[in-house]
């Protein structure tokens, strides 16, 4: 007897993706809307998408999605939140709109404790103005706007959001992840789940960064991509749980 | 019961937004503006509201975007310097067409300025500020009493056209106080906000709520419907004040706390044999060009003259409703400073013998 | 028998199934485009197939759905 086990989630409205070939923005939108549905929330949760790649992403996610200025989705998500506190609210994010236009915002959203979940997709480089040095470019690498490398001297230091903002309070939940490896997949999944299950349980802001590929702007295949940030990445920015390992989700 | 109470202006904003079913406010502290924020900070919890302090005037407003977004009734104040940094935020509420009340307690620019009242935010207020084709309709009330009745009549009208409506007062109508009679019941109305995303409870397709149309068809579409919206809201929404027009010979056009001023020397003028006639615009936007023009088209008119707290600003639409068939002069003060009664009378006199 | 089957019109043949596939048996179908100008992923030899959905877990565009045998592993 043959049995299926992996289906289109209903998380996702089925319209085909507009990104790149062997862009993983395309699994990190699956997880969470896998985990929507897993988790039965999905009537309940509400969305906030960016700008950059994903700027439409509410065509994608099948739950109710409201799109914001750059930077400011956690401010967004701050007002949707209030006025329902008992829905889930998450937002989606680039490193540009997170780590660049929208450091004050994150900074203040997870401070304050919002009862959000944030997906932070920090792929080194910004993606849809044609490659960009992002804030969390890294040392040596050729950007658009760094084309001799990113220079200390001259463009300054990648900047770790998880390490930076797990120093706050109200930031109860920070883990980083990624998705360039099956293992490394179920493993997002499992924080992904971890988000949102401490907003269900309302015990303050929760952050997942997720490191993830941009072959295009990388100038690298798809599969070198998934390579690179094995190789260069995340000896920059280490995966691991940064706050909020004690915290235990039940199934 | 209807009751008299003693308040300051910014505090008859706070209550009046309570009055009208405000339960979220969003800001940031700004002088002539925070006694908002303070009242707000004590009467959210007693009704079950919430009052965030934002980081920021930049996140104020993209909270607001995302309470309006849901389905709330939402407001921000600030003043001038703090209005300039919500207007992207403003030019987002009104594409993705979210009902929201804005509060600019205006003070004196041009860039940190002074804190004291002024009027040079008309132009912000009236022809955009923020990037794009939009309009947000502008109440300019002139005593404690109006800020309160047009702040309720600001979320009715921002939930009946879904746009931003915005109270344009100034430093001294936020900080004096007066009477405010208070309605038993205030004309509350309730609208239709199924768009709003509110998760979708199994009940429907999901709600999506944004301002980006990649699709020039589409983005066209959005501006098509947004330029009729505005048609309709200047054919139902104009209000205006005429007080002492008909016969006049110099009639005045002034808002806010300037109206008041010139008020005073209607009475003034009359005592020495000059008829003088005030139209006071109540919505900046839609402008009451009809009522200017019927004024001002009198035989007995021999010139308009504006009076601001600016260099110059609503007097560009008073010449636009005149169109050439009466000269409009313009005095104004800047700097925090108030035009006096005798300053204003001297240019009258100066125009009814000419 | 286990199978997986590849939305041939979705696909964008980005090649990370055929990257992560451990019985070898996804290739890029060089001598098929599909109507947005990719070449699909297709299964060499299904029989092969044992139902792991490391490609439906990598595949960027949900392109890939999984039967296995006996049911969950």
């Amino acid at each position: 007897m043959e049995e299926k086990v992996f289906s289109r989630t209903r998380g996702l409205t089925g319209k085909p993706f507009h990104y790149c070939p062997g862009c993983t923005h395309g699994i990190i939108h699956r997880l969470i809307a896998e985990t929507l549905s897993e988790m039965d929330i999905l009537d309940v949760t509400i969305g906030v998408s960016p700008v950059g790649c994903t700027y439409n992403n509410y065509e994608y996610f099948a739950c109710d999605m409201v799109q914001a200025a750059h930077g400011r989705a956690p401010a967004v998500a701050t007002g949707i939140k209030r006025v329902h506190p008992d829905s889930m609210v998450f937002t989606y994010q680039g490193d540009g709109d997170l780590a660049a236009i929208g450091t004050a915002e994150i900074v203040h959203a997870a401070a304050r404790g919002e009862k959000i979940c944030t997906f932070f997709v920090n792929n080194a480089v910004y993606g849809m103005t044609s490659g960009q040095m992002a804030p969390t470019t890294l040392l040596g690498q050729k950007t658009t706007t760094s084309p001799l490398g990113r220079s200390a001297a001259v463009q300054g230091y990648p900047i770790n959001v998880s390490e930076m903002l797990a120093t706050l309070q109200g930031a109860v939940y920070i883990e980083r992840v990624a998705v360039n490896s099956v293992r490394n997949i179920n493993r997002a999944k499992q924080a992904i789940r971890k988000a949102f299950k401490v907003q269900q349980a309302n015990l303050g802001f929760a952050m997942v960064e997720i490191l993830s590929t941009c072959p295009t702007n990388w100038g690298k295949d798809p599969v070198s991509a998934l390579k690179w940030i094995d190789e260069a990445m995340v000896k920059q920015y280490p995966l691991g749980v940064f706050r909020g390992q004690e915290i235990e989700v039940g199934d | 019961m209807s009751n008299r109470v003693l308040m300051k202006g910014n505090e008859a904003i706070a209550e009046a937004a309570i009055r009208a079913g405000c339960r979220h406010y969003f800001g940031y502290p700004i002088t002539p503006q925070t006694e908002i924020m303070h009242y707000m900070a004590l009467r959210m919890p007693e009704v079950n509201g919430v009052m965030v302090q934002a980081e920021s005037e930049v996140a104020a407003i993209n909270m607001v975007y995302g309470a309006a977004a849901a389905g709330a009734r939402v407001m921000t104040t600030s003043s001038s310097p703090g209005i300039s940094l919500k207007q992207e935020g403003f030019s987002y509420i009104a594409g993705a067409e979210l009902p929201a009340v804005v509060v600019n307690i205006v003070r004196a620019g041009p860039g940190l300025g002074g804190i004291l009242p002024a009027q040079g935010d008309y132009f912000q207020a009236t022809k955009g500020g923020g990037h794009g084709d939009y309009r947000n309709v502008v109440l300019a009330p002139a005593s404690v009493q109006e800020l309160y009745e047009l702040t309720v009549e600001a979320f009715n009208i921002a939930d009946r056209y879904r746009v931003l409506t915005m109270i344009l007062g100034d430093g001294t109508l936020g900080q004096m106080m007066e009477p405010v009679l208070f309605r038993d019941e205030e004309p509350v109305e309730s609208f239709d906000k199924s768009w709003a995303t509110t998760g979708t409870q199994g009940r429907r397709e999901h709600n999506t709520i944004q301002s980006i149309y990649i699709e020039p068809d589409a983005l066209e579409r959005l501006n098509s419907n947004l330029q009729a919206k505005y048609r309709r809201i200047a054919e139902r929404e104009v209000r205006v004040e005429t007080v002492n027009c008909d016969g006049a010979e110099i009639i005045l056009t002034a808002f806010g706390t300037c109206s008041r001023i010139c008020k005073n020397v209607i009475r003034q003028a009359a005592e020495i044999g000059i008829k003088v006639g005030l139209v006071r615009p109540i919505t900046l936007w839609p402008f009451p060009d009809q009522a200017i023009a019927a004024a001002a088209g009198q035989p007995s008119v021999k010139a308009l003259l504006d009076i601001e707290l600016n260099a110059g600003q609503m007097v560009e639409d008073v010449r636009l409703a005149v169109n050439g068939t009466r000269p409009v002069h313009f005095h104004g003060r800047t700097g925090g400073n108030l035009p006096t009664q005798q300053e204003i009378l001297d240019k009258i006199q100066v125009l009814a013998r000419s | 028998m286990s199978r997986i089957e590849i939305d041939q019109d979705r696909c964008k043949g980005c090649g990370l199934c055929v990257h992560v596939c451990p019985r070898k048996i996804i290739v890029l179908q060089q001598d098929k485009l599909n109507a947005r100008g990719f070449h699909p992923a297709g299964v060499t030899d299904m029989s092969r197939c044992i139902g792991c959905a490391f490609c439906a877990t990598i595949c960027p565009d949900s392109c890939i759905e999984v039967w296995r045998e006996g049911g969950k592993a």
